[in-house]
């Protein structure tokens, strides 16, 4: 083994990591990944001891739309070819209410998926108790998960995850969806919750790297009692890309936290497998830097580039002027609303007289 | 011409009961006369009893027997989809005309400048409002369809947290699959989809939609988008607030409209779009019922419980 820090206050802290880079990498490739090439991650995810991979459209159950995209095949298709082929790994879905519905959880459970994140915004909680009772229902490992979640403050997250716990959410999950937490930030809001949550109720943490801090947010979480990280092998993900998962391995093992995963197979993941996938380098640029700078959702940076280009109207304006407005998670069409708006005001679209 | 008008009464005493007494006391063929609730500490009564009407707390059995000597014929339920079978059973037995505001959807589906008509000539004794959203898009989606076939049309509402009560949140999957069915039945596309977001922006965003059509064949640029202005001249009749933001924009077979939606405030805030959308959409199919009545066009007939 590696040598370890003999500091770490973490050490022997067991963290359940759920890898994402088939559902939010989804994003990133612009839905379009084969089924082929899902089984061949996933495989080698599972081979490198990863307990949970995420596996649909990046926006979930019933994501396949104009609004989000249209991925080459259905999300069973992508889990049952996945699921056939695990060994140890669970595969897990997204479901937003709202998009998403019980009809196609029950067929996403019949192909094999076993955990589910059902996801609302980090103050509408309360859109979510016939999809958590649901899963519970099929018996799924499920998972509260509260998006954008610096749009509200520790008390009001305490507040959303005590409902989603009464639904009977196994596991409260704060997200920073558009990567712009800090260390600070995201302790306060776990510590907020694991002073309300019953003991046996998980907390766990999904980040985005738009500012970089997808590892410091992640150990910050864990300090304060969170038991289950998202991350993504290489870090493919909406906008600068998830917490990448084989970085984050590495950080654990150093400090000690029992993960149970085989850092150098998932290294090789990364490297081998995701790197030449990826059809733009995920990185901290300009533009997923702004995501992260003015909080906004971290899937807008591939749908504000295209509206750039559409309309003449620079991609960090359009985001900008998107996170003063508080748009948030699937509002994707006011991308290119907001965009033709300004570029009406700046005399480069012309109305249509009503 | 007489000043008769045709007597109501209005179920729920919630937001979107309150709001409709507004609407329907400006109507010229409309009359509100009773309130029916379940809590006789309700707001919603108290302020039904100020503005005149009679009001009950003991549900639609409390009402019954005042029916025929107030002479009621039409009745709107704002209840709940899973109350509104059994009072229309009841309602419908004393030939009283229901406008369904819940999910339940016995009836036929109504949008007023897409159907009303038919359904009026009818006399259909029972008509679903479908939900917010579908009031606000499928206009759009039949203004596209009606020119030339559509695949596909995909809605997007987006809703100020405010304005989406308890009964909707609890049940988003009902509102998905009630909304995409509409799209095909009444806005014309072979297959619907609605999504639904809800946004907690303070101060509270006005309610917006993006309507998506594709087209089986190339769109007809100059035709379709004569047809949506026209609609939406249609809507603006009963909910001036109905606003073309951007669009339409065309792009291979799809065809884009951004509309918003502001209420007229009447009890509910501006914002909330969605709720003013539904009120204005069930009043202005009532005043068409009721200006059938009141020319002795139709009849409406108690139907017989089976």
């Amino acid at each position: 083994m590696m040598s370890q820090s003999n500091t770490s206050s973490l050490k022997g802290r067991k963290v359940i990591l759920h890898d994402m880079c088939l559902r939010d990498g989804m994003h990133a490739k612009r839905e379009q990944i084969s089924v082929d090439q899902m089984v061949r991650v996933a495989t080698a995810l599972d081979a490198a001891g990863v307990p949970y991979l995420q596996v649909t459209h990046g926006a979930g159950l019933g994501g396949n739309s104009l609004q989000h995209g249209f991925a080459p095949h259905s999300n069973e298709e992508y889990i049952s070819a996945v699921a056939a082929k695990m060994t140890q790994a669970k595969v897990s879905v997204l479901l937003i209410p709202g998009l998403g519905t019980m009809r196609e959880l029950q067929s996403a459970f019949d192909c094999g998926a076993r955990s589910v994140h059902v996801a609302t915004h980090c103050t509408e909680a309360d859109t979510a108790p016939q999809h958590i009772a649901y899963a519970r229902k099929l018996g799924m490992d499920t998972t509260g998960f509260l998006m954008m979640a610096h749009l509200n403050d520790p008390e009001g997250i305490a507040r959303q995850g005590k409902l989603m716990e009464s639904y009977g959410a196994h596991t409260v999950y704060v997200t920073d969806s558009a990567g712009y937490m800090l260390p600070d930030d995201v302790k306060a809001r776990v510590s907020a919750l694991r002073a309300v949550l019953k003991p046996e109720t998980e907390i766990g943490f999904h980040g985005h790297h738009n500012l970089g801090m997808g590892i410091a947010n992640s150990i910050a979480a864990i300090e304060a009692g969170a038991t289950r990280i998202d991350g993504s092998a290489a870090g493919l993900g909406a906008g600068a890309g998830n917490t990448p998962l084989e970085v984050f391995a590495a950080v654990c093992e150093r400090m000690g936290i029992e993960t149970g995963v085989d850092l150098f197979k998932l290294m090789d993941v990364a490297e081998e497998i995701i790197v030449p996938m990826m059809e733009h380098v995920v990185r901290v640029d300009r533009e997923s830097l702004t995501l992260g700078f003015a909080g906004v959702y971290s899937t807008f940076l591939l749908h504000s580039k295209r509206a750039a280009d559409r309309f003449g109207v620079s991609a960090r304006d359009i985001l900008v002027e998107l996170g003063r407005r508080k748009m948030i998670g699937g509002q994707e069409d006011m991308i290119m609303d907001t965009a033709m708006t300004m570029a009406r005001e700046r005399g480069l679209l012309k109305a249509v007289a009503a | 011409m007489s000043t008769k008008k045709i007597r109501c009464a209005l179920i729920g005493s919630g937001n979107i009961g309150t709001d409709l007494i507004y609407k329907i006391q400006r109507s010229p063929v409309l009359e509100p006369v009773w309130m029916v609730g379940i809590d006789p500490a309700s707001e919603g009564l108290a302020r039904a009893r100020e503005m005149g009407l009679k009001t009950t707390a003991d549900g639609v059995d409390g009402l019954l027997p005042h029916v025929l000597e107030d002479n009621i014929q039409i009745a709107f339920d704002a209840t709940s989809a899973y109350v509104h079978a059994e009072n229309s059973r009841k309602l419908n037995a004393l030939g009283v005309m229901m406008i369904d505001l819940t999910p339940a959807a016995i009836g036929p589906l109504c949008v007023p400048p897409v159907n009303l008509r038919e359904h009026a000539e009818k006399a259909e004794m029972n008509v679903n409002m479908i939900s917010c959203a579908g009031q606000a898009t499928i206009p759009i989606v039949n203004a596209v369809s009606r020119i030339q076939s559509v695949a596909y049309a995909e809605i997007v509402a987006s809703l100020a947290s405010k304005s989406v009560g308890p009964g909707t949140r609890a049940n988003l999957d009902e509102f998905t699959y009630t909304t995409s069915g509409a799209i095909e039945k009444v806005g014309g596309a072979r297959k619907g989809k609605a999504l639904a977001i809800i946004n907690p922006a303070e101060p509270p965003m006005i309610m917006r939609n993006t309507i998506s059509c594709l087209t089986d064949d190339e769109p007809d640029h100059v035709k379709i988008t004569e047809s949506i202005l026209q609609m939406i001249k249609e809507v603006q009749k009963y909910v001036p607030g109905y606003r073309l933001v951007n669009g339409p924009i065309y792009d291979g077979n799809k065809v884009q409209v951004f509309m918003e939606v502001a209420g007229l405030g009447d009890y509910l805030p501006r914002y909330a779009g969605n709720l003013d959308i539904m009120t204005a959409a069930a009043a202005r199919t009532a005043e068409m019922f009721a200006e059938e009545i009141l020319a002795g066009r139709i009849q409406l007939n108690a139907v017989e419980i089976a």
